[in-house]
């Protein structure tokens, strides 16, 4: 602090300063509240502030009000293919758009192969590594038709999807690949004979089903089945041969990752791109040169002098080039939305990304409501 | 070329300054960086990987094989001279095997599989005298098999050699196995090259006061011996094992014919000091009264050993000078009984020992490489055989003797089927197989020459081969042959040894090394002469060391002088290089010895330089191209004279420059490239220097524990133990050694995306957090497979046999068996199953029975369960049936159990830097990025500081450039100025490039709360190697359990189940705390309690009569003053083991 200032602090007591005004918290604050800095070396500011009398020296309400959340919150569909889509989440807090995500990776049901039946498989993979290999395929099937297969239960239509592989490579053709597409769905269940010690009884297989599955079926969802049609199991060599019964039942990811109905889902919070002051000339050429995703342009500001304007913050990367360097952290500030999520998810194919979002806001909800009951 | 160019050029200098320079500059040859890389893959293209085991094999298939067959030639009947066989050639067969007398083709995996030895018969083709006295006719006769050698694989005489893949895949064999080790009866077996000082060369050394002493361990077809001159108290004496005593040094000088003093004075130079040192020895002569040669004698008569020379065969007069000729500095060969060469080689001696004794620095250095020979399998089996040979003529000579004593014999006597094949086959196998070498003639007696191929991963087995095992004892404690020589640099690897005794001395071969075949001498010898070299026998001894001659030395033999030393150098080089000479012979001028020394020996190590013309590389630009186009091989590069190999002691006169550009005019070499200083295994570690040097090493041990795949035949080998990864990958970030060793190929990790953060506290100490749904996906999953076997005895001493009987399925352990009574492929085992349904024969001593009586024989089930971890399960993989030796069956499987990574496995990185799994958590906790990448495991930022691998930081950069730009990134040692290795700036470039910050660091949000965490994470892929050391293999608790019989203590160790000690240490804690009744628990009842009954009286241990029901004291005996009491039982045990010894520890009671 240099003297004058020192001088000039003295004349004034503490009371003659400004009030801080009160129902509105001052920029910094604010800034703090609603904004993640994100410095040249770490990022700052990155909590919520969640206590809600944080601010009540200033006369500033923290507390949630569901009649402005109702109001603020927003979600908006940025892109939607088969299996991927991106939405933006406005207007909530990390911790909830965070459980969406946990629910999405994990708690999510779907169905997977968990059991495997080999009755032969003279090719060079493991029993127990195809079998797993078979596990992780996605199968396209609506887990809400069907329900969990418990320790104590027989396999039957409602919990278990029979598929069968039978594969073979001749002798004298050349080696080739197995394919998940060579998954054959048994609407009927098990083909399998189990082995009984009482010879005179009904054959009976693996599975109970009283009926067929292929009611399940309706004409407009896609038929039961591996969700790609191109992924490897095996590679069979001449004379190979492997002939299997994969058994689909209900899981979450939690378990293990194979029930997990999206690839990943994730968010990243709105980036925000602040030119503290103006930047110029060549300065402003050198900005936009820096920036790999083109977040900045430049306008004309008349006279021939040039301008950096941020046009195109939201593809920001933060991958800091523009704030790398001596000067460059007083120009460019970068900062991230709080209550602001870009949400991705990308799904395995199991179920739409758009049908897996409002799915895991139901799972909260239950999660909700079971907390409630319990506590009343 | 070079000298001429030479004078081309001072020729041009003289008009004036000005013009000189800019002339120079106009002239001189335009540089031009040639990427000389292309050059390595050529070079391991024609060598191999271990080309030294294989050249040192060859080269005694082709050369050696011969040599000692036509040295030992004849079997002379010592009975009658006129019956002999003479050995005319010898040659090795193809690899067969003889199965009821027809030869059968093997090739080596047959013999992996069916227990065999991969060996090819030794044929000879012999001439002898057939018949007896009278009709005597001689006799040829081509082939005869006179036993097997062991082949070495993909040696010259292996089915192996010259194979394509394909071809190779046939035989069921690894295209990527570099071969040179043997099979012997199915295992693995490799020769470790062994190091020793070299043979027949003077070292100047001192000893432990201090005195400076020369020796020489001479080497000759005949004998071996090692001869010491030594410095003591001023005087000089020799030190021989057959001479009792020292003896002066004159004594022996005058011994051996030099009688006059001033003769050996001026053998040793002009120099009034060296006549000054030699005095005292002079004066202890003449003390002696010794001036002839005769007087000379007579003394050594005295002095030699009784027993040690005893068998000399001439009478007692000569014995001393016979010591002198044959044993004394035995490499100098003696003709005639002129002494003249060996009097000079003394005063040689004499005089490099004064030097030292004048100035320090012409002490030899006893680690120095250059003064190292490597002795490999081609060798020492040269060694074996030409004792074997020898032992089987001698054999042959007492049985033809025998026979022909013999009265009655028939007039057929053919000598040739007296050679007998088993002896040399056996003898061979034996050695190969044991690793025990007993050379009587040599008195070599060494253990642990071979080992079993590690087969545990492709880059142990590949480290294996190229290991060089010391000839000292591990447990001396000595600094100087551990520390990194200086010389070793580009020889031999600087960073792969391992840690704790063998520490530097169990050391490894750099990527280019060779290793050399001897040479023929003769025709080396005589074109020395021709290029000028001074006869030793024209040459007084005043001549020997007048100044600026010197003495040619080569192999260690002094061949005369020269007088213009460098001239004749540049000569023998440029022979050399056009390959008049053998391109391995060695020209090195020691301008200090004022020698030159020339060097054809084998096991000198030597390494490919590319040869500049005053600092101008003579590859070229178009000399690349070509090879690049196929059309030039690494060989025409050594035959047109671009590239030589240089010894360590060669490369002293050189001036190697590490690349063209740095190449200034004095610069006579280039490098090849740098990296290949470092070894096969050291290749591995991307960016090497950028490390901490132990660190390198570390990782040097620690890349022969990874598991992954060991070759591409891994499914159809039987081995005992066998650690594979489901899904290995090839290494983002790789180095030129690892294209070159294939290790793209069979790699031993995977790349994980790690981020270096602190997270949940169960990753300290080096521990790391794995993410639960990488492991899901197949992260780090492996399969062990282990190999049971057992024999089927089809006959035992009465006739009987074992038999495998169907299973009547009644029992559920006997699920797995199929109905031959093996256990089926592809059946998952529990522990208790049944694998085997054998039955044994009750009786199987005594009588050979009848065949009726064999049918009623009674058996007992005699069956093989299988014994493997509680709650897991296993697979049997394969079950192989085959022969042995014996005719019985053996039946092996192989018994898979894949496992997925659990808490407490070992991973690390290619930077030493190893750590358990800490903890296992769910993918939804873990970290993720803006763009949805989550790590698969989470490293402590901690390891980085104190460790300093800086290597790894830049293999998570390269790494994370090389996924986001898809193409591999480099990190070969030194590799940044030719471009072997990427810079850190390229690679923060192109991350910029790819959207990413360009440290590497990303914004990353926490998986429970959901906010950014307040630092920017490091985060990228590393190759992570997953490490043999498995908790399932090692967890162990036990409740009561087995105890030792003799102490009734609980047993010790995993394997026998046993309990856990409460050690020393513990003990401590346990006293210090105050814990007596722990204490007393742990040591006492639960391991030993024993009561006993103590004599109150005598002090002695009395016993309970059951009967009486009271103790009793045998020494006093009555049982009036018995006390009962615990004792541990191993103090009981001590109490009575010290009365045997006739100590009588007396107990004496208190009340307690
Ligand atoms: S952080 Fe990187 S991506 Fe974002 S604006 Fe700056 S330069 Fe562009």
């Amino acid at each position: 602090m240099s003297k004058q200032e020192n001088t000039e602090n003295k004349k004034f007591s503490i009371w003659d300063l400004p009030d801080v005004p009160m129902g509105q918290l001052p920029p910094h604050l604010q800034l703090q509240r609603t904004r993640v800095v994100c410095k040249a070396d770490a990022p700052i500011h990155t909590d919520n502030i969640i206590y809600s009398g944080a601010y009540a020296s200033m006369g500033i309400d923290n507390s949630v009000h569901l009649g402005s959340f109702r109001d603020n919150f927003k979600v908006e569909v940025i892109r939607l293919t088969k299996d991927d889509m991106e939405f933006d989440m406005i207007g909530i807090d990390a911790a909830i758009a965070n459980s969406f995500r946990r629910i999405l990776i994990s708690e999510l049901p779907t169905m997977a192969i968990e059991k495997v039946l080999i009755a032969n498989n003279t090719s060079l993979i493991q029993d127990e590594v195809l079998s797993h290999r078979l596990g992780l395929i996605p199968i396209s099937a609506d887990p809400r038709l069907f329900e969990y297969l418990s320790a104590n239960d027989t396999p039957n239509e409602k919990n278990t999807i029979v598929f069968k592989l039978h594969v073979r490579c001749k002798r004298g053709e050349p080696r080739r690949t197995v394919y998940s597409e060579e998954l054959k769905w048994l609407p009927n269940g098990s083909e399998f004979i189990k082995e009984s010690e009482k010879v005179d009884t009904k054959p009976s297989t693996y599975t109970s089903f009283t009926c067929s599955q292929d009611s399940l079926q309706n004409s407009s969802s896609k038929p039961i089945g591996p969700a790609e049609d191109k992924i490897i199991l095996a590679k069979l060599g001449p004379g190979q041969e492997i002939e299997l019964e994969a058994h689909a039942v209900k899981g979450i990811g939690k378990t293990h990752a194979k029930w997990s109905p999206v690839a990943t889902a994730w968010y990243r919070m709105l980036p925000e791109v602040v030119l503290l002051e103006d930047v110029e000339d060549e300065t402003a050429e050198e900005l936009k040169k820096k920036c790999p995703v083109n977040v900045f342009d430049i306008e004309d500001i008349g006279n021939g002098k040039k301008r950096a304007t941020v046009a195109r913050p939201r593809a920001c990367t933060l991958c800091r080039e523009c704030i790398r360097g001596e000067e460059w952290d007083k120009r460019v500030a970068l900062r991230r939305v709080k209550d602001h999520f870009i949400f991705t998810i990308e799904s395995a194919g199991a179920l739409p990304p758009e049908v897996l979002f409002p799915e895991a806001v139901k799972i909260l909800e239950d999660k909700c409501e079971r907390v409630i009951t319990e506590l009343s | 070329m070079g000298l001429m160019q030479a004078d081309h050029s001072t020729g041009n200098q003289e008009p004036n300054v000005g013009e000189f320079i800019d002339k120079q500059k106009l002239t001189a040859p335009i540089k031009s960086a040639v990427d000389k890389f292309a050059l390595l893959p050529e070079f391991l293209k024609v060598r191999g990987l271990v080309k030294q085991h294989l050249d040192s094999f060859n080269y005694f298939v082709n050369i050696g094989i011969k040599k000692i067959v036509r040295a030992n030639d004849r079997i002379v009947s010592t009975v009658d001279p006129g019956i002999y066989l003479r050995f005319k050639d010898v040659r090795i067969g193809t690899p067969s095997v003889m199965v009821d007398t027809i030869s059968e083709q093997l090739s080596p995996h047959m013999c992996r599989l069916s227990d065999m030895t991969y060996a090819a018969p030794i044929m000879v083709n012999v001439e002898y005298i057939q018949g007896s006295h009278d009709q005597k006719t001689r006799v040829e006769k081509n082939d005869v098999v006179i036993g097997r050698m062991p082949i070495m694989l993909r040696s010259r005489s292996c089915v192996l050699y010259g194979k394509d893949e394909a071809e190779l895949a046939r035989l069921g064999e690894c295209p990527l196995d570099p071969g040179g080790y043997f099979v012997i009866k199915g295992t693995e077996k490799v020769i470790l090259i062994q190091e020793q000082l070299s043979k027949n060369r003077i070292i100047i050394d001192t000893d432990k006061k201090g005195n400076i002493n020369a020796s020489v361990t001479s080497s000759t077809e005949a004998t071996k011996s090692k001869t010491v001159i030594q410095m003591e108290k001023e005087k000089i004496y020799l030190c021989l094992n057959q001479f009792a005593k020292k003896i002066p040094i004159m004594v022996v000088i005058k011994a051996m014919g030099m009688e006059s003093d001033q003769e050996v004075v001026q053998m040793l130079g002009r120099d009034p000091r060296y006549g000054a040192l030699l005095l005292p020895s002079i004066e202890e002569c003449s003390g002696l009264n010794i001036y002839t040669q005769q007087k000379a004698l007579e003394y050594l008569e005295g002095k030699v050993k009784m027993s040690t020379y005893a068998s000399y065969s001439s009478g007692k007069e000569n014995r001393a000078l016979g010591i002198l000729r044959d044993v004394f500095v035995a490499n100098v060969p003696v003709h005639k009984n002129n002494f003249r060469p060996k009097c000079i080689y003394v005063a040689v001696m004499l005089r490099r020992m004064m030097e030292a004794m004048l100035n320090k620095d012409a002490l030899d250095d006893k680690d120095y490489v250059g003064n190292k020979r490597l002795e490999l399998s081609g060798q020492l089996i040269s060694l074996l055989f030409e004792d074997l040979f020898k032992t089987m003529i001698t054999e042959v000579q007492r049985t033809i003797d025998n026979v022909l004593t013999k009265q009655n014999r028939s007039s057929r006597f053919d000598l040739s089927q007296y050679l007998v094949r088993d002896s040399i086959t056996n003898g061979l196998e034996r050695t190969l197989s044991t690793g025990n070498f007993d050379v009587k003639r040599f008195k070599m007696h060494r253990k642990g020459m071979t080992q079993v191929l590690v087969r545990l991963s492709f880059i142990a087995s590949l480290g294996h081969m190229t290991r060089v095992s010391p000839q000292f004892e591990k447990s001396r404690k000595v600094s100087g042959p551990r520390a990194l020589q200086p010389s070793q640099w580009g020889m031999l690897c600087p960073c792969d040894t391992p840690e704790g005794e063998a520490c530097g001395l169990v050391k490894n071969l750099a990527l280019m090394t060779h290793v050399t075949t001897d040479e023929e001498e003769g025709p080396l010898i005589s074109l020395c002469y021709c290029l000028g070299v001074e006869d030793l026998e024209l040459l007084s001894g005043e001549e020997l060391h007048s100044p600026n001659s010197f003495l040619v030395i080569f192999n260690g033999l002094i061949l005369g002088k020269h007088r213009r030393p460098q001239h004749f150098a540049t000569a023998m080089r440029k022979l050399r290089r056009a390959g008049k000479v053998g391109e391995f012979v060695s020209v090195f001028v020691n301008e200090k010895q004022c020698t030159v020394y020339i060097a054809s020996d084998g096991g000198r190590v030597c390494r490919p330089l590319v040869i500049a013309d005053k600092g101008v590389s003579r590859i070229k630009e178009h000399h690349m191209k070509e090879l690049l186009d196929g059309v030039r091989t690494f060989d025409d590069f050594i035959r047109e004279g671009l590239i030589e190999y240089l010894d360590v002691n060669e490369e002293n006169n050189s001036l190697i420059a590490l690349y063209e550009a740095e190449a200034t005019a004095e610069t006579t070499h280039i490098e090849i490239e740098p990296f290949t200083i470092l070894g096969v295994i050291a290749g591995l570690i991307p960016f090497p220097h950028h490390n901490q040097s132990p660190r390198n090493t570390y990782q040097c041990a620690m890349g022969k524990q990874a598991m992954g795949n060991i070759a591409y035949n891994q499914l159809f080998r039987m081995d005992s133990l066998l650690y594979l990864l489901v899904y290995p990958q090839r290494p983002l970030l790789t180095t030129r050694t690892i294209e070159l060793v294939g290790y793209d190929k069979l790699g031993a990790g995977q790349n994980a995306t790690v981020a270096v953060m602190s997270y949940s506290g169960y990753d300290i100490e080096d521990a790391i957090v794995m993410n639960k749904a990488s492991l899901d996906r197949g992260f780090g999953r492996c399969i062990v497979m282990k190999k049971y076997s057992d024999t089927i005895n089809y006959k035992y001493e009465n006739g009987a046999a074992d038999r495998i009987l169907r299973p009547p399925r009644t029992e559920e352990r006997e699920r797995v068996l199929d109905d031959d009574g093996l256990a089926a492929p592809g059946e998952i085992i529990r522990p208790g199953d049944i694998y085997i349904n054998k039955e044994s024969p009750v009786e199987t001593r005594g009588q050979l029975k009848s065949a009726a009586a064999l049918a009623d024989i009674k058996y007992r089930p005699n069956r093989s369960t299988f014994k493997g971890p509680e709650g897991e399960s296993c697979v049997v993989d394969r079950v192989a049936l085959s022969s042995d030796r014996n005719n019985n069956l053996s039946i092996k499987f192989i018994i898979r159990h894949t496992r997925r990574p659990e808490l407490g496995d070992k991973f690390s990185s290619r930077h030493g830097q190893k750590g358990v799994c800490g903890t296992i958590v769910q993918q939804e906790d873990f970290p993720f990025s803006e763009r949805g990448i989550c790590p698969d495991l989470i490293m402590n930022p901690h390891g980085f500081p104190s460790r300093m691998t800086v290597g790894k930081m830049i293999e998570l950069l390269g790494g994370k450039a090389g996924v986001s730009c898809g193409r591999f990134h480099y990190g070969s040692a030194f590799g940044e100025p030719s471009g072997h290795a990427d810079t850190v700036e390229a690679i923060s470039e192109t991350l910029v490039n790819h959207r990413f910050s360009y440290n590497g660091k990303d914004f990353i949000y926490s998986g429970i709360t959901g906010c950014p965490l307040q630092a920017y994470i490091f985060m990228g892929p590393i190759y992570y190697q997953k490490l043999k050391h498995m908790v399932l293999d090692k967890m162990h608790a036990r409740g009561s359990g087995p105890r030792v019989m003799l102490t009734r203590q609980p047993t010790e160790g995993r394997a026998r189940n046993g309990g856990l000690r409460v050690g020393e240490m513990e003990r401590d804690c346990l006293i210090a705390y105050g814990a007596s009744m722990l204490l007393y628990e742990r040591l006492m009842l639960s391991s030993d309690p024993f009561e006993v009954q103590v004599c109150r009286v005598c002090g002695l241990l009395g016993y309970y009569n059951q009967k009486l029901r009271t103790g009793i004291c045998s020494t006093c005996k009555n049982g009036d003053n018995i006390s009962t009491m615990k004792l541990p039982y191993a103090c009981k045990l001590l109490i009575q083991e010290l009365q045997s010894m006739n100590v009588v520890p007396r107990l004496k009671l208190a009340e307690a």
